[in-house]
C-alpha cells in the first residue's frame, strides 16, 4: 500500500461575516496516495478551490480553517505563516486557473522560476537556471534558454501554463495540485496540457490532485475521483467505479447529464433546483431539496460515509 | 419536495433586514459618522437664522477680539462680530458653492462626454485633447488665472472652478458611453430597431451615474476647499459676503494673538470637508465594493 | 522606443499649444481689456485707444494670436506692468525659492508617504492601517492656509522657534550677502561657507516646507495604499506566495515593481499638487517664490506677469509629466518589447 501524500480529515473552511457565516468547506475527508491522480469535481462554488487553498495554507482572510490537512505528514492547519515556506512549492505545488495573470508581468519567466527553485533548494543562480531549463524541457517547451528570458506578455496561455507546470516540477514537490488549469484555455490546448499531465503521472509517477468541473477530463486523466457538492465530499472512489456505478443521487444525476456518443435522447437531463447559498446551507443532507430519494432523515441528519468495497465511499442515507 | 428549493422563511427574511442594516452601519462606521456630521452642518446652515445667537454683521467695537466664552462660543473678530454666528452663515455660502460648482461641472461635462463617446472619431479626439489641456494645469492654477482675467468675486470664482472641473465629468461620461457601446446588448437593441438616443438614455445613464456620484461627492469637498483658498488669497468671496476662507483672510492681522479669529472658521472648513469626504468614500465603498481591499 | 518618445513629445507640444491658447483667450477675449488695466485709473478714451493700438489689440484676433505665439516661442512673455522688467526675468529671480520649497517637500512626501502607504496596505485593517487612513482622511480635509496658520501660531506665536516670513533674515542679505550661484539658498550658503546664513535659511524653510509636505502627504499616502492594495490582490502575488517566496521579497520586489508605474504617476501628480499648493503656502509665509508672485501680480492687475507665471508653472508640470511618461518606458517591460 503506497503512502498517503495528502491526508485531509474533517476540513472546515468558513468565512465569518456580520450577517452570516459562509461555510465554503464542511468537514471533508480526502485521501490521496502516492503516484495517484485524484480528480476533485463539482460545480462552481462547491468548495473545491478552497480545499486546494487550504492544502497550502493560502485561504484568504477572513477565512477560518479547522480540521486536519497533512501533506506528506506535515500538518498545515494551524501553522503560523513563517513555517509554511517549505510546504509551499516544496511539498505541494499549485497551478492556478488563469495563466495570463499567474505570472508577474514585470519579471521574466526565468527570473520567477529561478526564485521559486532557490526557495526550496540550496543552489546557485546558475544551477537553478539549469534546473529551470531541464524542467521546461520536460514539459516539451522548445528553446528553453530563450524562453527563460521572455516576459509573460510574450507567451500564449498554453505556453504559460506549461511554464507553470515546469515551475511546479522543478521544485520537486510530493504532490501537484492543479486548480482548473485548463478551464481558461482553448480545447486543443487543453488536450495538450491534459496529455502532458497524463505523461507526468504515468511515466514519472507524479501525484496529482486535479480540480475541475469537467467530467470528461477526469475520465481521461484520473484514477480516482471525489465528488463535491455544497462544501462536502459526497462520493469518492475509483473513476471507473464512481462513473459507471454512482451510488450518490447527485453523482447519478451528474452522470446522466453528460450526453454520450451513440445515445439517442430527445432532451438533455438536468438537475432541477439550484446550488444552495453557502451562508444558509440546508439542514441535514445538503442535497436533499433537489433529491428525489429524500426522506425525513435526509432533512435532519447529515449522512456519514458508507463504504462499498474498500475504496468506494458514499455519503447518503439511501446509497443503493 | 421533488426538485423544490428551500426558501428562507419570512422570519428569516425580516431578521435579514434588521441584521443587514445593523451590519452595514457597523461596517461603515466612518460613513455613518460623516453622514451624521454632514447632516448637522446642513441643518445648521439651513436654520442659521434661527440658531445664530447674534447677527453676523452687527459691528460692536466694544466687544472686539474676545476669546471664546459662554457668550460667544467662538469669540469675536476685530469688528466685534460674533464668530460663531458668522461661521453658521458661512456654512450656507460654502455648501451652496460646493453644490453649485459640482453640479455646474457635471452639467457642462456630461453632455460633452456623451458627444465625445457617441460620435467617436475626430470629434472624440478633439474633445479629449481639449480636456487634456485643462488637466495639464496644476490644481488651482487654472481657476486662479480665470478669476484673474475675469476679476475677483464669488460668482467669478464659482464659474472658474466649474470650468476647471468639468473635464473630469466629460471623461467619466465618455468612459461610460464607450463601455456601454461595447456591450452585446447594445447590438441586440440596435438589431431590434431601437433608436440610438433611446439606447443612450436607457443604458448609458445608469452606467455613468455611479462614477459620477462618486466623483461628485469627492469633488464637493475639494470645491469647498478650493473656494475657501481662492477667497483667502483675495480672489473669491469679497466682503460683505460671509465665507470661511475670507474670514481667515481678514483674521491674518490678528490671528497670532487671537487664534480663534482664524482657526474657528478654519475648523469649520476642515469639519465640513472631512464629513463630505467620509460620505464620499462611503458611497464609493457601497457602489464599488471591491475598491479598497484584497478580499 | 523612439516612436514612443516622439509620440509623447508631440502630445506634450500639442497640449502646451492648448495651454498657451487658453492663456491667450484669458488675456484678450475677456471683458477687462488689458489696456484699461494697464493705464490705471480712469483713462480717457483716447489714451485707451492709443494703448490698444500699441499693444496691437485692434488687429484681427487671428493676427494677434499669431503674434502672441511668435512672441512666446521666442521667450518673450511680455513685460511686468508693475516693474517694467521682462516677465521672464522676474520669474527667473523667483524660481529658486519655489524650486527649493517644492523639491524639499516632494522629497519628504516621497520618503514618508510611500513607505507609510505600503505599510498600511501590507498590514490591512491593523491599527497601523487605521491610523494611517485616519491621518490621510483628516489631512486631505485641512486647508493649506489653515494648517499654515496653526503651525505659525504654535511654532512662532507660542514657541518662537521658527520665523514665519521670508526665506532668510533680511540683514544677512543686506550686510553679508553670499553669492547666489544656484538660487537655492541651502546649496549657496554651504558653497559660500556662510554658516549663520545657512542656519537662517534652514529655519525659514522649516515651516513652509512642513505645511506643504503635510498637506500633500495625506493624498500621496492614500493613493499609495490603494494602489498597493490592488497590486497585492493580483493573482501573480498569490502565485509568489504559493511558491513560498519570502514575504518581504514579495512586497518589496514583486509587488513594489508592479506599483512602480502607478507610483510614478502619483509622483507626477503630486508635483502638480505641490505647485498648486505652493501658491497658497508662499502667500501665507511671504515666501518670495513664483506662487507669491502670482498672487501679488493678480492683486496688482499685472496681467502679463500673471499669465507668464501661470504658463511657466504649467509648463514645468507638463515637463515633469513628460519625464514620468518616459520613465514608464524604463520600468514597464510591456512597453519596451512592442
Amino acid at each position: 500500500m503506497s503512502e498517503l501524500v495528502l491526508d485531509i480529515n474533517g476540513l472546515n473552511v468558513q468565512f465569518p461575516g456580520l450577517v452570516r457565516i459562509v461555510k465554503a468547506v464542511r468537514s471533508i475527508d480526502l485521501q490521496v496516495n502516492a503516484g495517484r491522480v485524484m480528480g476533485l469535481v463539482g460545480e462552481s462554488g462547491c468548495g473545491k478551490s478552497m480545499t486546494a487553498m487550504a492544502c497550502l495554507g493560502l485561504v484568504p482572510s477572513p477565512g477560518v480553517v479547522s480540521g486536519s490537512v497533512k501533506v506528506d505528514g506535515f500538518e498545515v492547519v494551524g501553522r503560523p505563516e513563517k513555517e509554511l515556506g517549505n510546504l509551499r512549492g516544496g511539498k505541494a505545488a499549485i497551478i492556478f486557473q488563469n495563466p495570463m495573470k499567474a505570472l508577474n508581468p514585470f519579471f521574466s519567466a526565468g527570473r520567477q522560476m529561478i526564485d521559486a527553485i532557490r526557495c526550496h533548494q540550496p543552489v546557485t543562480k546558475k544551477e537553478a537556471r539549469q534546473a529551470a531549463m531541464s524542467s521546461l524541457h520536460s514539459v516539451h517547451l522548445p528553446d528553453p534558454a530563450l524562453l527563460l528570458d521572455k516576459y509573460p506578455h510574450q507567451m500564449s496561455g498554453g505556453q504559460i501554463q506549461r511554464v507553470m507546470i515546469a515551475m511546479a516540477l522543478a521544485c520537486r514537490p510530493e504532490v501537484i495540485i492543479a486548480d482548473e488549469p485548463t478551464t481558461a484555455l482553448d480545447v486543443t490546448v487543453q488536450a495538450q496540457i491534459i496529455s502532458l499531465l497524463r505523461e507526468l503521472a504515468t511515466e514519472h509517477s507524479r501525484t496529482i490532485l486535479f480540480i475541475t468541473h469537467d467530467l470528461g477530463v477526469v475520465a481521461s486523466l484520473c484514477d480516482q475521483v471525489a465528488v463535491m457538492y455544497a462544501g462536502e465530499v459526497v462520493e469518492t472512489g475509483a473513476v471507473s467505479d464512481v462513473f459507471f456505478n454512482p451510488r450518490h443521487p447527485y453523482t447519478e444525476k451528474l452522470m446522466n447529464t453528460v450526453p454520450r456518443l451513440g445515445q439517442r435522447e430527445q432532451t438533455l437531463d438536468f438537475i432541477p433546483g439550484q446550488v444552495p447559498d453557502m451562508g444558509f446551507p440546508p439542514p441535514g443532507c445538503a442535497f436533499h431539496p433537489r433529491c428525489d430519494k429524500a426522506t425525513e432523515i435526509c432533512k435532519q441528519q447529515q449522512p456519514g460515509y458508507r463504504a462499498d468495497g474498500e475504496q468506494h465511499k458514499v455519503a447518503c442515507h439511501h446509497a443503493g | 419536495m421533488n426538485g423544490a428549493v428551500t426558501s428562507p422563511s419570512t422570519a428569516e427574511i425580516h431578521a435579514g433586514w434588521a441584521l443587514r442594516t445593523r451590519a452595514f452601519a457597523s461596517e461603515n462606521k466612518l460613513f455613518m459618522a460623516g453622514g451624521l456630521i454632514f447632516l448637522i452642518i446642513l441643518l445648521a446652515a439651513f436654520f442659521a437664522e434661527w440658531i445664530a445667537p447674534y447677527s453676523p454683521t452687527k459691528i460692536a467695537f466694544a466687544q472686539k477680539l474676545q476669546p471664546p466664552s459662554l457668550d460667544h462660543f467662538m469669540g469675536t473678530d476685530k469688528f466685534g462680530r460674533d464668530i460663531f454666528s458668522r461661521v453658521l452663515y458661512g456654512a450656507q455660502t460654502s455648501l451652496a458653492i460646493g453644490a453649485l460648482v459640482t453640479l455646474g461641472a457635471i452639467l457642462i461635462g456630461s453632455p460633452i462626454g456623451l458627444i465625445a463617446g457617441y460620435f467617436g472619431g475626430k470629434v472624440d479626439t478633439a474633445l479629449m485633447r481639449v480636456s487634456d489641456v485643462f488637466l495639464a494645469f496644476p490644481p488651482l492654477l487654472l481657476p486662479i488665472s480665470i478669476v484673474a482675467a475675469m476679476g475677483p468675486g464669488l460668482v467669478n470664482a464659482m464659474i472658474a472652478l466649474a470650468i476647471s472641473w468639468f473635464p473630469w465629468y466629460a471623461r467619466i461620461m465618455r468612459g461610460a458611453v464607450l463601455r456601454v457601446r461595447k456591450e452585446p446588448y447594445i447590438d441586440a437593441a440596435r438589431a431590434m430597431g431601437v433608436g440610438p438616443t433611446k439606447i443612450m438614455m436607457r443604458h448609458v445613464t445608469p452606467n455613468s451615474l455611479t462614477p459620477i456620484i462618486v466623483q461628485g461627492s469627492m469633488d464637493f469637498g475639494f470645491t469647498i476647499l478650493a473656494a475657501a483658498s481662492l477667497s483667502f488669497i483675495g480672489l473669491g468671496a469679497r466682503p460683505p459676503t460671509i465665507e470661511w476662507g475670507l474670514m481667515a483672510a481678514t483674521a491674518r492681522t490678528q490671528f497670532l494673538e487671537h487664534w480663534w479669529t482664524a482657526l474657528c472658521p478654519g475648523f469649520a472648513i476642515f469639519l465640513t470637508v472631512l464629513a463630505v469626504n467620509l460620505v464620499g468614500d462611503g458611497l464609493r465603498d457601497v457602489l464599488d465594493p471591491k475598491h479598497g481591499t484584497t478580499e | 522606443m523612439l516612436k514612443y518618445v516622439t509620440q509623447r513629445l508631440i502630445m506634450m507640444i500639442g497640449i502646451l499649444f492648448g495651454v498657451l491658447t487658453i492663456a491667450f483667450i484669458l488675456g484678450r477675449i475677456l471683458p477687462n481689456s488689458p489696456a484699461t488695466l494697464m493705464l490705471g485709473d480712469r483713462p480717457t478714451a483716447e489714451q485707451v485707444a492709443k494703448a490698444e493700438e500699441e499693444l496691437g489689440l485692434n488687429k484681427p484676433l487671428l493676427v494677434q494670436y499669431a503674434l502672441y505665439m511668435g512672441q512666446i516661442v521666442r521667450g518673450n512673455f511680455g513685460q511686468s506692468l508693475r516693474t517694467h522688467q521682462p516677465v521672464l526675468v522676474e520669474i527667473r529671480n523667483r524660481m529658486g525659492a519655489t524650486i527649493e520649497l517644492t523639491t524639499l517637500a516632494i522629497i519628504i512626501v516621497v520618503l514618508v508617504g510611500i513607505p507609510l502607504g505600503v505599510l498600511s496596505a501590507v498590514r490591512q485593517n491593523s491599527w497601523v492601517d487605521n491610523l494611517v487612513r485616519a491621518g490621510a482622511v483628516g489631512g486631505v480635509a485641512i486647508p493649506a492656509f489653515i494648517l499654515a496658520m496653526v503651525l505659525q501660531i504654535i511654532f512662532y506665536g507660542e514657541l518662537n522657534w521658527f520665523p514665519i516670513q521670508g526665506r532668510i533674515d533680511s540683514n544677512i542679505l543686506l550686510d553679508d550677502p553670499f553669492a547666489q550661484v544656484t538660487g537655492l539658498f541651502l546649496i549657496d550658503t554651504v558653497l559660500a561657507g556662510e554658516w549663520s546664513a545657512l542656519k537662517s535659511a534652514v529655519s525659514h524653510l522649516f515651516l513652509p516646507t512642513l505645511t506643504l509636505s503635510i498637506v500633500t502627504l495625506a493624498t500621496v499616502t492614500r493613493i499609495t495604499r490603494n494602489m498597493m492594495v490592488e497590486v497585492l490582490g493580483e493573482e501573480f502575488v498569490r502565485t509568489a506566495f504559493a511558491y513560498g517566496i519570502a514575504p518581504h521579497r514579495i512586497y518589496f520586489s514583486y509587488a513594489l515593481k508592479a506599483t512602480l508605474i502607478p507610483m510614478l504617476t502619483v509622483i507626477g501628480l503630486t508635483y502638480g499638487y505641490l505647485l498648486g499648493g505652493a501658491v497658497v503656502v508662499e502667500f501665507v509665509f511671504d515666501w518670495p517664490g513664483l506662487g507669491g508672485f502670482l498672487v501679488f501680480s493678480i492683486v496688482q492687475n499685472d496681467f502679463p506677469a500673471v499669465l507668464g507665471t501661470t504658463l511657466f508653472l504649467s509648463g514645468t508640470y507638463l515637463l515633469i509629466n513628460l519625464i514620468v511618461d518616459l520613465l514608464y518606458f524604463v520600468v514597464d517591460p510591456r512597453l519596451r518589447t512592442q
